[in-house]
């Protein structure tokens, strides 16, 4: 009884109504666009609550928010930088570790606004084909800007970094940076399922890395009413990393999404229609599943 | 599904070489790629000149972050960010001399919001900022050099009088007129850019360009015998020797100075080292001959 991809989140939203099937995703989609409001207000109504862009910003002209992934290219270039661009890093790290370092991904990020829309086009039109590019491909483009960047002395992602640029974009000047946009959009929708951010966005991958001892994490809590319907891994943009917290139960593995490369982008949690996902703690969840087996796990149909 | 059991058993050594390789593979020619725009892209145009305080570029280029922060404190908008697409490396600040040039503002804001230092905070003085160096690149078009009065330039410089002197030289065309010729120290030149802003041609005569492109260098080996001379205190080459003026007696000749003395004491006894009447002299000379 799957359910097709174009049809994610209708029966949730036959359930659970339509606000409660898209809370976290309103949610995301607020956060994405206050932050984009609170770097556009300065240069478009002139209104300065923050500065800068998302390599580095000074809010209310007290908090730094520094990119540690991009810091950290200038730092392999032999950059000593003041102590406020430490501290913004210091708290960007802190604040990440706490949220879940790819909350970056889907509550910031501008790129998302741009490929979750492309995936969305790709289920409603029926768009199947992708590539079978790796899901480690960013880790290693990751590797590489760092030896770029020691060996050419300069912040070499920056040249090309979709991030920066599309909210640069926005804030400082447009540009070719539509053709990088458009690119990615055409890339997401035709050639690679969650192409970009899924498979080669080295800004994700290391936010990915800040994931690694998260204590905020999604929860299959009540993975035995799962009913296969496939609704959240239709519409998750890493839907390798559900597998084992849903599924894994018979194989003794727990119920929370432990994987770094989970979003925490709570869209699962939307679209579950049995209401089996929520947010909790990595530590301290007991999903009620954990300790019997689900009734109809072994039987998948494809 | 055929997928998930693949994914349970998990992938075969064979399978993950042949993953693992393919994606260092696909990765290490995108590198070359980006590593081969990385270099084209970080040479930056001569128009655009970065703001006060900038490190040496190769140093500027690993050290700025791209965030722009200069760009918003800067209280006259003089600075941009490059674009995607752009001559300059993507994110980069920089400002054009000819539309707006740096108004160099005592307290540098601009190097104040500088959060690594990509402009160098120990720039306290505006005016040891070194952003760029003045040219006169055009002394064809310069209407200082056809004699004209403009000094345009010379009169909106900062640092007036110093960054810019004007060269009184003779108008040859004329015969009786002076020619004011704009000159640049780059001793006292910021490369703020208002010289060029200001420039009253269609196209400025003078232009600020990156030092290290309007600067030449001497030949390390190179050493001026007057400078040497100072710094000894005598010459280094061949000893001074006054020269020797073949004078007559009681006659000296002071060069760069009174010029032909003579001595008062020989004038005393009221007979004067030349005779009053020259033919004597030459007369004398003849003679002794």
């Amino acid at each position: 009884m799957a359910n097709l991809p174009h049809e994610a989140g209708k029966e949730a939203i036959r359930e659970k109504g339509w606000l409660l099937a898209n809370k976290w995703l309103i949610l995301r989609r607020i956060s994405q666009f206050g932050i984009l409001l609170a770097f556009g207000l300065g240069p478009w109504f002139d209104v300065w609550l923050v500065k800068g862009n998302l390599s580095y910003s000074l809010t209310l002209d007290t908090l730094p928010l520094t990119d540690p992934y991009v810091l950290l290219q200038a730092l392999v270039g032999g950059v000593i930088p003041e102590t406020i661009a430490l501290v913004g890093v210091a708290l960007v790290v802190l604040f990440y570790s706490l949220v879940g370092g790819r909350s970056y991904c889907s509550w910031v990020c501008p790129v998302n606004l741009i490929t979750d829309t492309a995936g969305w086009l790709r289920r409603k039109l029926g768009l199947r084909g992708t590539t079978q590019a790796s899901r480690s491909t960013r880790y290693w483009i990751l590797g590489l800007t760092f030896l770029l960047s020691a060996i050419t002395g300069s912040i070499v992602w920056e040249l090309v970094n979709p991030v920066t640029i599309t909210l640069r974009a926005l804030i400082f000047g447009m540009g070719l940076a539509w053709l990088m946009i458009l690119g990615i959009f055409l890339f997401d929708l035709l050639v690679s399922r969650d192409g970009w951010c899924g498979h080669y966005c080295p800004v994700g991958a290391f936010y990915s890395l800040l994931s690694t001892w998260t204590p905020t994490r999604v929860v299959a809590a009540r993975r035995e009413a799962c009913d296969d319907c496939m609704d959240c891994f239709n519409v998750c943009p890493e839907p390798q990393v559900i597998r084992p917290a849903l599924k894994g139960a018979d194989k003794g593995i727990g119920p929370v999404i432990t994987a770094n490369q989970c979003t925490n982008c709570g869209r699962c949690i939307d679209v579950c229609a049995k209401d089996v996902f929520q947010f909790g703690n990595r530590f301290a969840t007991r999903g009620s599943a954990t300790l019997q087996a689900p009734p109809r796990a072994t039987t998948t149909e494809s | 599904m055929a997928d998930s059991d693949k994914r349970g058993k998990g992938v075969s050594r064979r399978q993950f070489l042949s993953i693992t390789l393919k994606t260092a593979c696909s990765v290490g020619l995108m590198g070359i790629g980006l590593g081969f725009y990385a270099q084209r892209a970080n040479a930056l145009p001569p128009m655009a000149i970065r703001p006060p305080g900038a490190l040496p570029e190769s140093d500027f280029l690993s050290a700025c972050i791209r965030c722009g922060l200069c760009v918003r404190d800067c209280p006259y908008d003089i600075l941009f960010l490059g674009q995607l697409g752009d001559d300059i490396p993507t994110g980069s600040p920089y400002f054009i001399a000819r539309t707006g040039p740096c108004e160099m503002c005592e307290d540098i804001p601009c190097v104040k919001a500088c959060p690594t230092n990509a402009l160098d905070h120990s720039l306290t003085d505006i005016n040891q900022a070194r952003m760029g160096l003045a040219v006169v690149v055009d002394q064809e078009n310069c209407i200082a050099f056809q004699g004209l009065r403009c000094e345009v330039c010379f009169n909106v410089c900062p640092i007036r009088g110093k960054a810019i002197t004007l060269d009184y030289q003779h108008n040859a065309r004329s015969g009786k007129h002076a020619l004011f010729i704009p000159v640049v120290h780059s001793e006292a030149c910021t490369g703020c850019g208002k010289c060029e802003e200001a420039c009253i041609l269609e196209k400025a005569a003078i232009k600020v360009f990156p030092i290290e492109l309007a600067k030449g260098e001497l030949g390390h080996h190179y050493r001026f015998g007057w400078e040497e001379k100072a710094k000894a205190g005598r010459s280094l080459v061949t000893p001074d020797v006054e020269h020797q003026y073949n004078l007559p007696e009681g006659v000296k000749y002071d060069l760069q100075g009174k010029g032909l003395i003579i001595e008062e004491k020989a004038e005393a006894p009221g007979e004067p080292p030349f005779p009053s009447n020259p033919l004597d002299t030459l007369n004398r000379k003849r003679g002794e001959d």
